[in-house]
């Protein structure tokens, strides 16, 4: 749903001139540092990025579903460690919050992420418990008007700077499944709470990951998410709904850059007397590519306008984040390839932009975990 | 006291422009505009002006299509606090826009009027000129750094034979150079704020205004195509090469 048309496009052309004159030149530089500079952070949070979906009412932008995946399909034209920064803020670490939280947990935290003057992190994942997330072992046990947490998180996104982080527990250690498990709010600064060093990745350089450890971590009862156990793992599936589609659409706005990398290399690029996009062969790559990305940004405008009606789209989001996330695999695989062997070569953005995607296929829920969302909705349908 | 800064609409800076087939001009249907950037420059000092509590109110003016308030709205999300839009379908010349903003003047009495120094569309780089000379009041033109002093503002310039720094007496009109700021990028809840302020919507006639005819374009060719280019072995080849085209 779009509210206002011509708000919007200003938006969206806002966002599009920061990507192209700030983010885009610097995204060797970032790669190289492995960290987005301070006074770039600065000026994302002034421009208001880490607020786009909180709602007007706590301070932020309040974008509907449909004007958020426009607006990712934009950021997602640059490194996606930029749009990792204030990706949390608006994702998995606050919409715990946002669908589940009391109203006093709301006021405490939501204006406060919104302007960015504090980053909140999603801690769902355990060394041992990964696909399986209602295996997860962390343990808050209740101690009067206090939890006391014990565990360990694996590899969670921006934890290095994070204030707040929104951690799956399991309450009841009788109930081995997701019944037992609940959703907490806790502040970094709680004693008991460390981190890990800073893990080396594969790609996307600047977005930092790490461990969170709690040890005896005594959380106050007022941060249990919604005031109710047993219903964090409910919670922490609907965030990750509402993030597969956040993410496809970035996977999209990888993909239109891609393509436009690849294009314009194979314009330049002359081989036997001519361009080489006056090859076929290059014609198919780019034709092929042109085409699934145009699917996946059809199929995600249609879900995020089918959520903006109703909440559930489960079965629709995984979809997308199935589909954009191995399209943008393919499509980067034909960027490359279409650079030939300056596609291998660092100095090319496509060589970046490869081991970035990457990751899309991987995290918040693997392509497998997607096809089994799928099925088991059809099966469960058709019962 | 008040600032009055016109802004423009015009084709956006990064559209490759395309003359139409019969030559009366360039194609807008279906092109991005934006906010001529020299006005955008003189949007930005306006707000500088206004942070350092130099000045209270902002009025941001534009002539021009309805689709114009887009540039107001811009205008207005980057910290103008309200908005005169003059409504005109044609193609408006320099007079004309600068009899137009000589009528807000009078009306609004601004203690300054900021104007990009040209527009990037027509190039013509007069309007500010002529305003100051229907206004009677000082002109400050191409300005790299405006200093205000009470009721005196310290305007660099930039010239060909390097930066001249003038003194103006206030109320004055200055137009804006490239190096003056950096505009701000727009805050994205400041362009939904932006839709609550108020935009003004007045015409020609409202203000007294009759615009001028005096310019006709008569034909829009676009540059003629690069030609390629020649290597040379040496200086001595280079220098004879030039001498041989006569081009020194
Ligand atoms: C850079 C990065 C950032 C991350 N950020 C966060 C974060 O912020 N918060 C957070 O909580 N987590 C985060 N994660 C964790 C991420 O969500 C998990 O890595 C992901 O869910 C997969 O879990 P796993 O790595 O344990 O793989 P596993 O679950 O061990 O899977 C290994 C393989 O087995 C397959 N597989 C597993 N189960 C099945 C099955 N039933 N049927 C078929 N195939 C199956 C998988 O698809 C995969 O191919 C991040 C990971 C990375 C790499």
């Amino acid at each position: 749903m779009i509210r206002d048309e011509e708000i919007l496009e200003q938006l969206l052309d806002s966002i599009r001139r920061f990507v192209r004159e700030r983010l885009i030149p610097l995204e060797e530089q970032v790669a190289d540092e492995d960290r987005v500079p301070d006074d770039v952070i600065s000026e994302m949070k002034e421009l208001g990025l880490y607020g786009l979906s909180i709602p007007e009412e706590y301070g932020g932008l309040g974008l509907t579903m449909e004007e958020e995946v426009l607006a990712a399909f934009e950021v997602g034209k640059t490194a996606p460690a930029f749009r990792s920064a204030f990706g949390t803020n608006n994702g998995i670490g606050s919409q715990g919050i946002i669908l589940d939280g009391t109203d006093e947990q709301k006021q405490r935290y939501l204006p406060r992420l919104a302007t960015g003057e504090i980053v909140a992190s999603f801690c769902l994942t355990e060394p041992d418990s990964g696909s399986d997330a209602a295996s997860l072992r962390t343990s808050a046990r209740k101690d009067g008007d206090e939890y006391i947490l014990n565990g360990t998180k694996r590899w969670i996104t921006n934890a290095p700077s994070a204030d707040v982080f929104t951690v799956m527990a399991r309450t009841n250690p009788e109930e081995k499944g997701a019944r037992g498990i609940s959703a907490f709010v806790v502040d970094r600064d709680t004693p008991g709470v460390s981190l890990g060093a800073p893990y080396k990745k594969m790609g996307q350089h600047g977005a930092p990951v790490c461990d969170v450890i709690f040890d005896d971590a005594r959380v106050p009862a007022a941060n249990l998410i919604g005031g109710q156990e047993g219903t964090g793992f409910k919670t922490a599936m609907k965030v990750l709904d509402k993030g597969r589609l956040h993410i496809s659409a970035v996977c999209v706005g990888v993909a239109e850059r891609l393509i436009e990398e690849a294009m314009h290399f194979a314009l330049e690029r002359k081989q036997f007397g001519q361009r080489i996009a006056d090859f076929q062969l290059i014609q198919a790559l780019l034709a092929d590519s042109r085409a699934e990305c145009y699917a996946a940004r059809s199929m995600i405008l249609e879900t995020a306008r089918l959520r903006d009606q109703r909440p559930d789209v489960s079965e629709q989001a995984a979809c997308c984040k199935m589909f954009a996330s191995e399209m943008v695999g393919r499509v980067a695989d034909r960027a490359v390839q279409i650079h030939g062997g300056a596609g291998y070569m660092r100095e090319y953005a496509v060589e970046r932009l490869y081991r970035d995607v990457r990751l899309f296929r991987i995290y918040e829920g693997t392509t497998q975990i997607q096809q089994l969302v799928i099925a088991r909705n059809m099966i469960r349908n058709a019962e | 006291m008040k600032l009055m800064v016109s802004v423009k609409r015009v084709v956006d800076y990064n559209v490759r422009i395309q003359v139409k087939p019969d030559g009366s001009g360039v194609v807008t249907d279906g092109v991005k505009m934006s906010m001529n950037p020299f006005d955008e420059i003189a949007m930005e000092e306006a707000l500088r002006i206004k942070e350092a509590g130099n000045a209270e109110e902002i009025i941001a003016v534009t002539i021009g299509e309805q689709k114009a308030q887009e540039q107001l709205r811009t205008a207005l999300a980057m910290g103008a606090d309200r908005a005169i839009h003059v409504e005109v379908d044609e193609d408006i010349q320099p007079l004309t826009a600068a009899r137009v903003l000589k009528a807000l003047a009078d009306k609004e009495q601004p203690g300054m009027v900021l104007l990009g120094k040209q527009a990037i569309d027509d190039d013509q780089g007069q309007t500010g000129q002529m305003l100051a000379a229907l206004w009677d009041r000082p002109q400050a033109t191409f300005a790299s750094k405006v200093d205000l002093d009470g009721q005196k503002a310290k305007v660099t310039r930039e010239v060909d034979a390097g930066l001249e720094t003038i003194e103006v007496d206030l109320p004055a009109v200055v137009t804006t150079d490239l190096r003056l700021n950096e505009p701000r990028y727009v805050k994205l809840p400041d362009i939904m704020k932006a839709k609550k302020k108020p935009i003004d919507t007045t015409s020609l006639a409202d203000l007294g205004v009759e615009a001028a005819p005096g310019l006709k374009v008569t034909n829009t060719a676009p540059p003629p195509e690069r030609q390629g280019g020649k290597k040379v072995e040496s200086v001595d080849e280079l220098v004879s090469e030039l001498k041989n085209r006569g081009l020194i």
